[in-house]
């Protein structure tokens, strides 16, 4: 009886097996061409038969900088957004204000606006302010890349956070901000992991700001990096695809960490 | 943008958590009534509250309204490098506008990204749905494999951008080489080099990109769809195609105008993608919307035009806004 079934099943993972590997095919040759030494003079190999990190050496060496900036971008912009987001959040889901409705639809509205209309007018205004070329103006113009994907995901999550919750620790003498830090924080945890997360992961990836909102190489993100990188070592394919690998390790950990985060997120806001 | 709709009524992100029913911003007055029964109390609070809102605000209007507002300003203002050395920047009425609309350049653009948005889109979602609907069957390692296949999607787009170009390289990229070993392509396509082909490469390799997303949210959608109403369908004798047809698709819809209206949104304004695979070229062939306003501004430094092409981007996706709103409403009117 249960022959028929389960042959398929084997049958339907092979095909998903065929599909991923299909898919995934350019991950796999970044991989297998920063593992190869010497990739500018011979055509890369199939599988890397003779192992070299030497390419990892070249990256480290001329982009670690850039992964070490990209790292503390995106984890300053991840602070800024939450720290927004999280109050912000909890007070358009509990409060009951008077044209909150109108604030969550215009948080919505700015997910559509293109970026480098953003980046065109935040450029001059950075350059009267002294922000051009600043860890400060990269991570507050980053932080805006999650900031209304973050309000609108909390505030689903925090819209079924029952309120006699809070009233209870009103009632014993907490604050209406001791009771938010204490109370709808940690019971709000995965949906600010999930928020936090996907900032971090915008942050990281972001190439239009990092470009526009500096001119000198003092705050280099690793996708400028990356960027430049290939402009002018375009022979030595070994270090760039190495250097690649580098900036996607965030990524391939955040998805073997974090996975049912990755999925809530994608599906729980409406991401750009 | 924003007040070209000023009433959003009831409308929620798509794929949001049920509790939103109990949504309490819509009955305010009875909650608060319950916390604070003394109206003096109350409006103390309310200040209060408002502080929690306040900083993301204040944020919002500075870092989407502000540069709103000022790429409008500026695309009526000669913007130079010398402005920031004068910091005048007089305004020259429609001189701008006319620089733009009457550059080829421009124009040329306009129908890459008509052709790339729509070619990415068609791309992304057939081969997302088809893998949507091949995972909702329950197989070992479905899970795993599904999860796996959203590499493609969290990686930097310039670092995908990048791969790509090698992968595509006419003379050593891994594309070629296999195409020659199987005899179908003799000389090697220029794939990006060409620039007949370059922008069909460049919608190839963004359709890459979104599958995963398009995969997902799908894949989301379909779970929502009862299985009585297939078997219901099994039973009236309809094939799988007529179920699918009849049942998947009519039920699926929100889900896919949510879906299409948000792959429009991230690929008509898309710019990292083209300038790492191509920077626009050969001969001008994949420039659009948004590389020519990064390229007026950030290269040509003339900010007034490429704020012209910017406020053409923001009139095409506040069109595709309201498409978007108006989606949301629909989905949330079935009570979802």
């Amino acid at each position: 009886m249960k022959r028929p079934s389960s042959l398929r099943g084997a049958w339907n993972t092979t095909a998903a097996l065929l599909i991923l590997g299909f898919l995934l095919f350019p991950v796999y040759w970044m991989l297998n061409t920063a593992l190869q030494p010497d990739t500018s003079i011979t055509a890369t190999e199939w599988f890397p038969t003779s192992l070299s990190l030497s390419n990892f050496d070249a990256a480290v060496s001329s982009q670690g900088r850039s992964l070490l900036t990209s790292l503390v971008v995106a984890l300053g912009a991840v602070v800024v957004c939450l720290a927004l987001a999280a109050p912000a959040a909890y007070g358009l889901a509990q409060f009951g204000l008077r044209g909150g409705r109108s604030i969550v639809f215009t948080t919505l509205i700015t997910q559509m606006v293109p970026g480098i209309v953003i980046a065109n007018a935040l450029y001059s205004a950075y350059a009267e302010l002294g922000l051009v070329n600043s860890y400060l103006g990269l991570i507050l113009a980053d932080a805006s890349l999650g900031l209304p994907f973050s309000i609108v995901l909390l505030r689903a999550f925090m819209v079924s956070i029952p309120g006699e919750v809070v009233e209870a620790a009103l009632v014993d003498g907490a604050n209406r901000f001791t009771a938010f830090t204490r109370i709808v924080l940690p019971m709000s945890r995965n949906a600010l992991i999930t928020a936090g997360l996907f900032t971090f992961l915008f942050a990281w990836s972001d190439f239009m700001f990092a470009l526009t909102l500096n001119t000198t190489d003092d705050v280099k993100p690793i996708t400028l990096g990356i960027y430049q990188f290939v402009g002018a070592h375009v022979s030595d394919w070994g270090a760039v695809m190495a250097t690649a690998v580098l900036s996607a390790v965030p990524a391939a950990i955040l998805l073997v960490l974090a996975q049912k985060y990755i999925a809530a997120g994608i599906s729980g806001g409406s991401i750009k | 943008m924003t007040t070209a709709v000023p009433s959003a009524g009831s409308f929620e992100p798509a794929a949001q958590s049920p509790s939103d029913s109990a949504d309490s911003s819509a009955g305010g007055p009875a909650k608060t009534g319950r916390t604070a029964p003394n109206r003096p109390r109350r409006d103390r609070h309310s200040l209060l509250r408002w502080m929690f809102v306040l900083p993301a605000l204040l944020y919002m209007t500075l870092f989407f309204g502000y540069p709103l507002v000022r790429n409008i300003v500026m695309s009526f203002q000669r913007y130079t490098p010398t402005t920031y050395f004068t910091g005048e920047a007089p305004f020259t009425g429609l001189d701008n506008w006319r620089a733009v609309f009457s550059n080829e350049l421009f124009a040329d653009s306009l129908w890459h990204t008509a052709v790339f948005t729509v070619g990415s889109l068609v791309g992304q979602f057939t081969i997302g749905l088809a893998l949507a609907v091949f995972f909702s069957r329950r197989f070992r390692l479905s899970g795993v494999i599904r999860a796996v296949l959203l590499l493609p999607w969290l990686v930097p787009m310039v670092v995908s951008a990048v791969v790509w170009r090698r992968v595509l390289d006419q003379d050593h990229g891994i594309l070629n080489s296999a195409l020659q070993a199987v005899g179908l392509a003799d000389g090697g396509v220029p794939w990006l080099s060409s620039p007949s082909v370059a922008l069909l490469s460049a919608i190839m390799v963004n359709i890459w990109i979104g599958i995963p997303f398009n995969m997902v949210i799908l894949y989301g959608g379909l779970q929502e769809i009862p299985r009585q109403l297939y078997e219901a369908a099994a039973l009236d004798g309809a094939s799988p195609w007529r179920a699918f047809r009849s049942v998947t698709l009519p039920l699926l819809r929100p889900v896919i105008t949510v879906v299409l209206v948000l792959g429009f949104m991230s690929t008509v304004k898309i710019l990292d993608l083209i300038l790492a695979l191509t920077s626009g070229g050969p001969a001008d062939s994949t420039q659009t919307l948004g590389t020519v306003t990064y390229q007026l501004s950030f290269l040509q430094l003339d900010f007034g035009q490429g704020a012209v092409v910017g406020n053409v981007l923001i009139v095409i996706s506040a069109v595709f806004a309201v498409l978007y709103l108006r989606a949301n409403r629909a989905d949330f009117g079935t009570g979802k």
